[in-house]
């Protein structure tokens, strides 16, 4: 592994997050405010618990994994889609190193991004609701494991993305709904059985359920098959990111 | 010795179809600046962009140093920078930043004293924080030159660096190409500007629909095709060259009214003061002179019409 030049590409990509620091905080910030006020108190205040969580504590999971999926793709995709736009890619096609390494030094850099908000996240809310964390070192694991995979569908999607439009169309269309319909804002078990099955097909509620698991000690699947389920997502994405790799599709001609 | 880039029969069509190279073989000599000539969509920035790992060849390969190019794209890459030939850079970065960036990308370790003398040498060092959206055009393209610099390169090859750039700029940038050969590294630049390729080159290229039409030392190349001639305007117009004068590549041409001398600028003597002594003994008196000198714009014109045709 050639780290310099991972580590150059990393270092630069985080400083393009620190130059932007205010915007790529405050909005996130902002919006789980928002939710806390409009589904944790609000709504929040007239259903009572779900499986014995305040409402308010039980989106906590969710919101954070609906930001980190966000983040993830978003910073990945455009972290490598803007190369491509304004044709600085050249430098990385003509540097010694291997595709997999250019992936680790954005796939790395839009991770951590999406960690740390994640962490402001977990502290804003802890001024909202009644905060526990059961397994603090699943929970980390399960943070990691979810911003590097879904950085490298946003790396994928980046390098796939032809025009603006495509870049923000993916994230809004698939990431957003996922989130929603995977539990992120109420238990499966609310569902009637037909919709609960359905959204078994959903790998984002195998995350949110793994995730909250590591909050609250209480899951809707087995918590092994949450992680199994990031585990295969990861291993489609490195596939996908190695065929790329293979036949340059959509970068070298 | 052997050459430091070796292209071995390469071809590229596009996915669109189009033909950009047709089995191209082309040896590059260490330490040797070599100019690419060519009309516009000839294949110049295809053959740089196989050789730089930017499109993989349809078929043929490259060897850089030893290394094959798809190979052992590594060892082949770390020899090489890139100053391409539209100008693409990070807007938002400083100058310092993106040439230290490069230079993390080569996979070397920072040395910001190195950097700075990179930037010296090409005016930019006071511009060293400013950031690139915030430099005219040329200086862009001196950033470009600083990163494919910064990590010291032994084969630099530079895609149309003069164009857009000013007279002073560009012989800032013929002086700095110089002053790397100096220092060993192997350069090979693309213009559309044939002067610069006679000032800078020591071979000179040309290629044309994908195809390597000539490749010269530059100075054989002049040699041969770089003749002068001198035409002289006649007093009195001439039926034939003459007796005293023939034999020395005199012809007449616009009905006898002009004489025109073809010579060797390489030769020892031109012979144009005898020549002008014999014609006034042999009574011609001549009315004005001029004289021109075949460039490479007309060798490389015509070659390209006539293969064109
Ligand atoms: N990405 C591409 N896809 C399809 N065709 C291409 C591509 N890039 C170049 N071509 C075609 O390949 C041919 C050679 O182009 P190239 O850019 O190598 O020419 P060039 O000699 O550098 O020209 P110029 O002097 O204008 O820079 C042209 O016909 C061009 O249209
Ligand atoms: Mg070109």
């Amino acid at each position: 592994m050639n780290w310099i030049s991972i580590w150059a590409i990393y270092r630069f990509e985080m400083s393009r997050t620190f130059r932007t620091i205010a915007q790529s905080v405050v909005s996130p910030v902002i919006s789980t405010a928002l939710y806390f006020v409009v589904f944790g108190s609000a709504i929040g205040s007239r259903i009572e618990s779900v499986e014995g969580i305040g409402y308010g504590a039980f989106i906590v999971p969710g919101l954070i994994m609906l930001t980190v999926l966000q983040q993830a793709v978003s910073n990945a995709s455009f972290g490598i889609y803007f190369p491509k736009f304004i044709g600085t890619i050249y430098e990385l096609l003509t540097a010694p190193m291997s595709f997999l390494e250019v992936v680790a030094g954005y796939v790395g850099a839009a991770a951590t991004k999406a960690v740390m908000i994640a962490l402001i996240i977990l502290l804003t809310a802890s001024f909202f609701v009644d905060l526990r964390i059961a397994h603090p070192v699943w929970m980390v694991a399960f943070l990691l494991l979810t911003a590097v995979s879904f950085s490298l569908l946003g790396f994928i999607i980046g390098i796939w993305a032809r025009n603006f439009e495509q870049l923000q169309l993916v994230p809004l269309l698939m990431i957003t709904p996922l989130v929603f319909l995977g539990g992120a804002f109420y238990s499966s078990t609310m569902l009637p059985p037909f919709w609960a099955a359905v959204t078994r097909f959903n790998p984002v509620l195998y995350l949110i359920s793994g995730f909250r698991w590591s909050f609250y000690d209480m899951a809707e699947v087995p918590v092994a098959i949450s992680l199994l389920a990031i585990g295969v997502f990861l291993a489609a994405c490195l596939g996908i990111v190695w065929w790329i790799f293979r036949t340059g599709w959509r970068i070298r001609q | 010795m052997s050459p430091i880039v070796s292209v071995e029969n390469l071809s590229k069509s596009y996915a669109s179809g189009t033909v950009a190279l047709a089995n191209v073989s082309l040896d590059i000599e260490a330490g040797e600046i070599l100019a690419l000539l060519g009309p516009n969509g000839a294949g110049k920035t295809t053959l740089i962009s196989i050789i730089c790992g930017l499109v993989m060849p349809t078929s043929g390969r490259v060897i850089v140093g030893g290394h094959d190019t798809v190979k052992d794209y590594r060892a082949a890459r770390s020899l090489i920078g890139l100053v391409p030939q539209e100008i693409s850079i990070e807007v938002f970065e400083t100058v310092m930043n993106s040439v230290r960036f490069t230079r993390g990308l080569f996979g070397k370790r920072p040395d910001d004293a190195y950097l700075e003398q990179v930037l010296q040498s090409l005016s930019l060092w006071d511009k060293r924080d400013a950031r690139n959206m915030e430099l005219s055009g040329g200086m862009k393209r001196r950033v470009l030159i600083a990163k494919a610099l910064s990590h010291g390169p032994r084969i630099l090859f530079l895609d149309e660096p003069t164009a857009g750039v000013d007279v002073n700029l560009r012989r800032d940038m013929w002086q700095l190409v110089r002053r790397l050969r100096d220092d060993g590294v192997t350069i090979i630049l693309t213009t559309h500007y044939i002067e610069e390729a006679e000032e800078m080159a020591d071979r000179i290229g040309v290629i044309d629909k994908g195809r390597v039409m000539l490749v010269e030392d530059k100075e054989r190349l002049m040699r041969q095709l770089g003749r002068k001639q001198l035409r002289m305007e006649l007093q009195e117009p001439l039926a034939a060259v003459p007796d005293s004068v023939t034999g020395r590549g005199l012809s007449l041409a616009e009905e006898g009214r002009v004489l025109i001398y073809d010579y060797d600028t390489q030769a020892e003597r031109t012979g144009i003061t005898r020549l002008i002594a014999d014609l006034a003994q042999a009574g011609v008196s001549v009315r004005d002179l001029d004289s021109r000198q075949s460039s490479l714009e007309d060798v490389f014109l015509s070659l390209v019409e006539e293969r064109g045709s």
